[in-house]
């Protein structure tokens, strides 16, 4: 098996807010991260808010540019690409973003904003680009029939049927799944999750699926990646992780999860923040890693 | 004969007039009836768009123009809150009836800091003012366990956290010594860690001031780890309504269930059951069971005539043709 991506000792620093006296020091989001993610794989990242997540998920794509590190797409040096580089090979990453109200251009009809990947890329003829639109409107679900109408004419779980679809019209392999379910309704949420591994299937696809909700991650994920103020902290498999996790800050994070039944309530582990620090990931079984 | 329950609310009606006020007036709380005893919470679940927030909303009579509370009675305490004039009723709304929301910043004022909300909160409903007051203020940020509150106290609300703040709207809300919290997705907000810390100071909080409490959210989990009973909200109807443990283990409405199925239950790579369709947006509700064209069990009733109200034992109601018929045949054999 060969990775389709990795990533070695990615770092990203942003700058210190301000402050009236002088500069702040800057704020080190991303730290020393490595994985690799496999071809076909569903690989979960997962944190709090400010974990990091988000950030690493865009440096991947240099949609946020990296402070160092290396990052390679299917053999391809990511970081090294120029700026026309990097756009011509965007077609083979492309990211789904959390809110599927605000990342469509309420302007556009959703033909459009489908069809504009193509039209930046120039694939094909106008015909060709318009059969591909409707293609894609039926890969996702929609009414081909509905590339005439605005972003506001959908539901929550139709938009981002759309943003799917517009993040497949160039055939990636690689997709960035940034919370693409957690704004919507939990029956819409599973339409969508659904819809995402059935394309898997269809498409051969490789997701990286950032996610706070551990219950999804565990279900659709085939690896997890667990993220602290920056820092990997643990990586195993799903089932491995959430039956025998190895950092303290994994254990507090699952035994926070709310469970179905009721009154089997599991004790909650509490974790101490001012006890963290940063580790390198070391194998405490065969494939499963931790920064203990 | 038990004492009666706290909060009473018997065919509660909300419309909105759609189109911006101009159009034909749609029902969003059709109808519906619950109660709340003392010391006890319940849940109420469903999606966006079923009316479990202009529900609550409508109880402290907080619904204004284009919408408007249509008929029903809300007796809080033995008095129809539907009846009092607006003046009585702002001595219950923040005073007996403390509400929290998902998103503090529209409860927090940002340019007065947490402990002078708090006071002036006090000083209103005439419980404490002055140095009285600052001490008091300080003592439910501790209770709401804010770290170092005689600091926090000081602060703007931009300058706390997502969870401290969320427990600063707790401490104001908790001021008056209400005896009913309305928590309208109080935890949706939050990281999971935080939501569990904030989950387990309202367990505890209920305990110590004996607090009843409506908890709205559309997160199952969040249910069955905090609510009594669970009533179970579709199109402005309650569909279901049971003791947690019953509603999670035996659900009899096709919604229920397909909402219980739709939660990742953790097993890997496994295909999520789902509902399929969506919520129908407001004045789209349809005929009959509002839930038929999503439902997997519909038949011949199901369109055009609404079910009513079946006990499925004491305590387990349900609105579903597939109940009526059942004990329809019951009695027949």
């Amino acid at each position: 098996m060969s990775a389709l991506l990795d990533v070695r000792n990615l770092v990203k620093d942003f700058p210190g807010a301000g402050g009236w006296f002088g500069r702040a020091s800057s704020v080190r989001a991303v730290d020393d991260v490595s994985f690799s993610v496999e071809a076909g794989e569903t690989f979960g990242l997962v944190g709090e808010s400010g974990s990091g997540k988000t950030t690493t998920g865009r440096c991947l794509l240099r949609l946020i540019e990296p402070t160092s590190g290396d990052i390679r797409i299917k053999d391809m040096d990511v970081r090294a690409l120029s700026s026309g580089d990097l756009r011509r090979a965007r077609r083979h990453f492309q990211i789904i973003f959390q809110d599927p109200y605000s990342s469509l251009n309420p302007r556009m009809r959703v033909g459009t904003i489908v069809r504009e990947p193509l039209d930046i890329h120039k694939i094909g003829t106008a015909d060709e680009r318009a059969a591909r639109v409707q293609q894609l409107f039926d890969l996702v679900g929609l009414d081909p029939e509905a590339t005439r109408k605005y972003p506001h004419e959908f539901s929550g779980g139709q938009r981002q049927r759309i943003g799917i679809a517009r993040a497949l019209a160039l055939e990636p392999s690689l997709v960035v799944c940034d919370e693409p379910v957690s704004a919507l309704d939990v029956s819409v949420q599973a339409q969508v999750v659904n819809l995402l591994l059935d394309l898997q299937q269809r498409l051969g696809l490789t997701y990286l699926f950032i996610a706070h909700d551990l219950r999804l991650v565990r279900q659709i994920c085939n690896r997890v990646a667990v993220m602290y103020r920056g820092r990997l902290v643990e990586v195993a498999t799903a089932e491995e992780l959430f039956t025998s996790p190895a950092h303290p800050y994994t254990q507090a994070l699952l035994s926070a999860m709310p469970r179905l039944q009721p009154g089997q309530k599991l004790e909650r582990i509490p974790y101490d923040g001012a006890n963290f620090k940063p580790m390198p990931l070391r194998e405490v079984s065969k494939g499963h890693f931790a920064a203990v | 004969m038990p004492d009666a329950p706290l909060l009473d609310v018997t065919d509660l009606r909300t419309v909105f007039r759609l189109a911006g006020g101009r159009g034909p007036e749609a029902v969003a709380v059709d109808g519906i009836s619950f109660h709340i005893n003392r010391g006890e919470t319940l849940g109420l679940v469903g999606e966006s768009g079923s009316g479990k927030s202009v529900t609550a909303m409508s109880i402290i009579r907080l619904v204004s123009p284009p919408g408007r509370i249509a008929g029903g009675r809300v007796l809080f305490g033995g008095r129809d809150l539907l009846t009092l004039n607006e003046e009585h009723m702002r001595q219950v709304r923040g005073r007996r009836i403390g509400f929290v929301f998902q998103e503090p910043m529209v409860a927090l004022n940002p340019v007065y800091t947490i402990g002078f909300q708090i006071e002036e909160t006090l000083k209103v409903h005439t419980l404490a003012k002055g140095e009285a007051a600052r001490k008091r203020a300080i003592e439910l940020l501790e209770a709401v366990r804010v770290p170092d509150p005689a600091r926090r106290a000081k602060a703007y609300p931009h300058q706390l956290s997502g969870g401290l703040r969320q427990r600063a709207m707790l401490a104001l809300a908790l001021a008056a010594e209400p005896s009913l919290l309305i928590a309208d997705e109080p935890t949706t907000a939050l990281d999971v860690t935080v939501q569990a810390e904030v989950l387990d100071l309202l367990r505890d909080l209920r305990k110590q001031f004996g607090l009843s409490m409506l908890l709205i959210t559309h997160d199952l989990g969040v249910v069955a780890e905090m609510a009594d009973r669970v009533a179970v909200m579709y199109c402005g109807r309650i569909v279901e309504e049971a003791q947690t443990a019953t509603l999670l283990s035996q659900p009899a409405h096709p919604y229920t269930r397909g909402l219980i199925a739709s939660v990742p239950h953790g097993t890997s790579g496994q295909r999520l059951a789902s509902i399929p369709g969506t919520v129908p947006p407001l004045g789209k509700f349809g005929e009959g069971c509002t839930f038929t064209p999503r439902c997997p069990e519909r038949f011949e009733p199901c369109p055009t005539v609404v079910p009513g109200t079946t006990t499925i034992e004491d305590g387990h109601t349900v609105r579903c043709h597939l109940h009526s018929a059942k004990t329809v045949s019951r009695g027949h054999s």
